[in-house]
């Protein structure tokens, strides 16, 4: 057979996508997907993510202590950059696996004037995945639980808190938040909830979980007694922390990351249960983001056999641990699914189709696009429109009217590019 | 990446002296994706669809691939090196490595690029697509 040669218009070359790519680009083929598998779904993202260190001018600015302000603004100045006033370690920082995934830490090219760059950024990502409402978070801020300055991390939560709400929230609709708590002062915690309980895009309030509060101790009592009065879930989002003695046997990031993001909301649900607090707050809303599910029939397991050998360390609790957590909410990334017939398993013991909500994390490395879940073939596809935004329309309040983009439309905008 | 089946045919994507002058290029041939690769005498195409989770595979960055040097004799480890003579395909989309002359993963064999066949014919690089 006699090579054809086509004419040039039909063979086109890709480019390299790197951390300067635009988010349609890198994203194209879950567009694709999104077409393909589940255009008219209702797609709900409960965990993307800022790069707030690329707008830390802005959130630094609106630190309302004017000597933590000048601080900031100083370090951001010279020697700390974009990490002033932070504990997270750069040299640390692993998650671009050297510089081989591009998307962590990536900049989004070709920004309209007048328009913010992470709205831009944001937009187009949830075009690109065919997301109706994407629920932002920060990213450097969820190390600062282990932060020395309790004062430093209510000055960044408030700063940060006011850049979301005011500044960037408004600008698209699609666009929601929690409100950061910096739950080592439980009294700004409060503050915080009583200032942002009725504000419209706000969907509810978030501890990062990288920290050592036992978050059943009373000082927080009337924080619950405040989120569960304002209806809006409380979600804890799990993180890292190499330093934790622990995890400073680890020598490689992944065994560390594997490790750490499920231990920080392991040890907090163990500690909710345990002290009884579903029975003392009954109507709070517990929502376990970013640990994957892999660690829940696990925990349910673990429990439920030592509170049946040892209930008169539990006396407060009416059924077992594993009832309750089937009663939580869980967000699904990053989703472990080497083993189809235990994630099975685990969707069922952990009432997936009511439980569970979809969550990207995009830009960060270990991102899940939609079709993690439309892919799985063992769910109905009922099991699989709630998981992905039905549950969370549900949880927080949200229209189901479609918000977004066809893929088609999507895929007319930057043709072919992936 | 929608690759309806169709009879196989072969197609010249250009001279091989002008196209390995890169170490790889990724070509949309009729909406269908490939990345080809030159590695010293070595040609390779490879379908441009990851096989995790259906990422741009090709579009990603090439690199050495890493080892553990272990010294056989004690068992001992001094730690991780790079072997600057094999390169890796990594997928932009959540860092897979591949091998670019066998197209297996690093650590699980199991996981595979789809080739695409690939020879050179009068000068030109020919691919055969489905
Ligand atoms: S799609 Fe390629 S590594 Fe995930």
């Amino acid at each position: 057979m006699r090579p054809t040669q086509l004419d040039k218009a039909r063979i086109r070359e890709l480019e390299e996508i790197g951390t300067r790519s635009d988010t349609r680009d890198v994203l194209a083929r879950a567009t694709m997907q999104a077409r393909r598998d589940y255009d008219d779904y209702f797609v709900v993202d409960i965990d993307a993510h800022v790069s707030e260190d690329h707008f830390w001018g802005e959130v630094i600015e609106l630190i309302d202590n004017e000597y933590l302000r000048d601080l900031g603004q100083s370090q951001l100045r010279s020697f700390a950059g974009n990490n002033a006033l932070l504990n997270i370690v750069p040299g640390l920082s692993h998650q671009s696996v050297g510089g081989r995934i591009t998307h962590q830490g990536r900049r989004e090219p070709d920004v309209p004037q007048g328009e913010h760059p992470f709205v831009v950024a944001a937009r187009r990502s949830m075009d690109a995945m065919g997301l109706d409402y994407q629920i932002v978070f920060p990213s450097a801020m969820l190390l600062l639980g282990m932060h020395p300055q309790d004062e430093v991390e209510v000055a960044l939560a408030r700063a940060f808190n006011r850049w979301t709400v005011e500044r960037i929230l408004p600008m698209d609709e699609r666009l929601k938040a929690f409100v950061y708590l910096p739950f080592n002062t439980p009294e700004a915690c409060e503050t915080l909830v009583a200032q942002y309980a009725d504000a419209k895009d706000v969907i509810g309030f978030t501890v990062c979980s990288t920290r050592n509060n036992a978050i059943h101790a009373d000082c927080y009592a009337r924080l619950y007694a405040m989120i569960e009065e304002s209806g809006k879930p409380l979600a804890f989002h799990s993180g890292y922390h190499w330093g934790d003695p622990s995890f400073a046997q680890l020598n490689r990031f992944a065994t560390m990351h594997a490790l750490s993001f499920t231990h920080y909301n392991q040890i907090h649900v163990s500690n909710w249960l345990i002290n009884a607090m579903p029975e003392r707050f009954p109507k709070l809303k517990m929502l376990w983001v970013e640990s994957g599910l892999a660690w829940i029939p696990f925990l349910m397991q673990r429990l439920d056999h030592e509170v049946l050998m040892r209930p008169s360390e539990a006396p407060g609790m009416k059924r077992l641990p594993s009832e309750y957590m089937a009663e939580m909410w869980y967000t699904s990334q990053p989703m472990e699914r080497t083993n189809m017939e235990l994630l099975e398993a685990t969707m069922k013991v952990m009432k997936a189709e009511t439980q569970l909500l979809y969550s990207s994390d995009w830009p960060h490395w270990d991102w899940d696009a939609p079709s993690v879940i439309t892919s799985l073939p063992f769910l109905s596809e009922q099991a699989k429109r709630n998981i992905l935004g039905l549950n969370a329309a549900r949880l927080f309040n949200l229209d189901i009217k479609p918000k977004k983009p066809r893929a088609d439309a999507v895929l007319a905008t930057r043709p072919g590019r992936s | 990446m929608t690759e309806a089946p169709t009879a196989p045919r072969q197609v010249s994507v250009g001279a091989l002296a002008t196209l390995r002058t890169k170490e790889r290029v990724v070509l949309d041939i009729d909406g269908q994706s490939v990345g080809v690769y030159f590695l010293g005498d070595e040609i390779r195409a490879w379908h441009n669809v990851c096989p995790h989770s259906g990422g741009p595979v090709c579009q990603g960055k090439t690199v050495a691939r890493t080892l553990q040097a272990i010294d056989p004799a004690t068992g001992k480890s001094p730690g991780l090196t790079l072997d600057r003579s094999s390169r890796m395909i990594v997928c932009p989309w959540h860092g897979f490595e591949f091998d670019l002359l066998t197209g297996v993963h690093a650590v699980d064999t199991k996981t595979r690029l789809r080739p695409v066949p690939v020879a050179v014919v009068d000068g030109d690089v020919v691919l055969t697509l489905g």
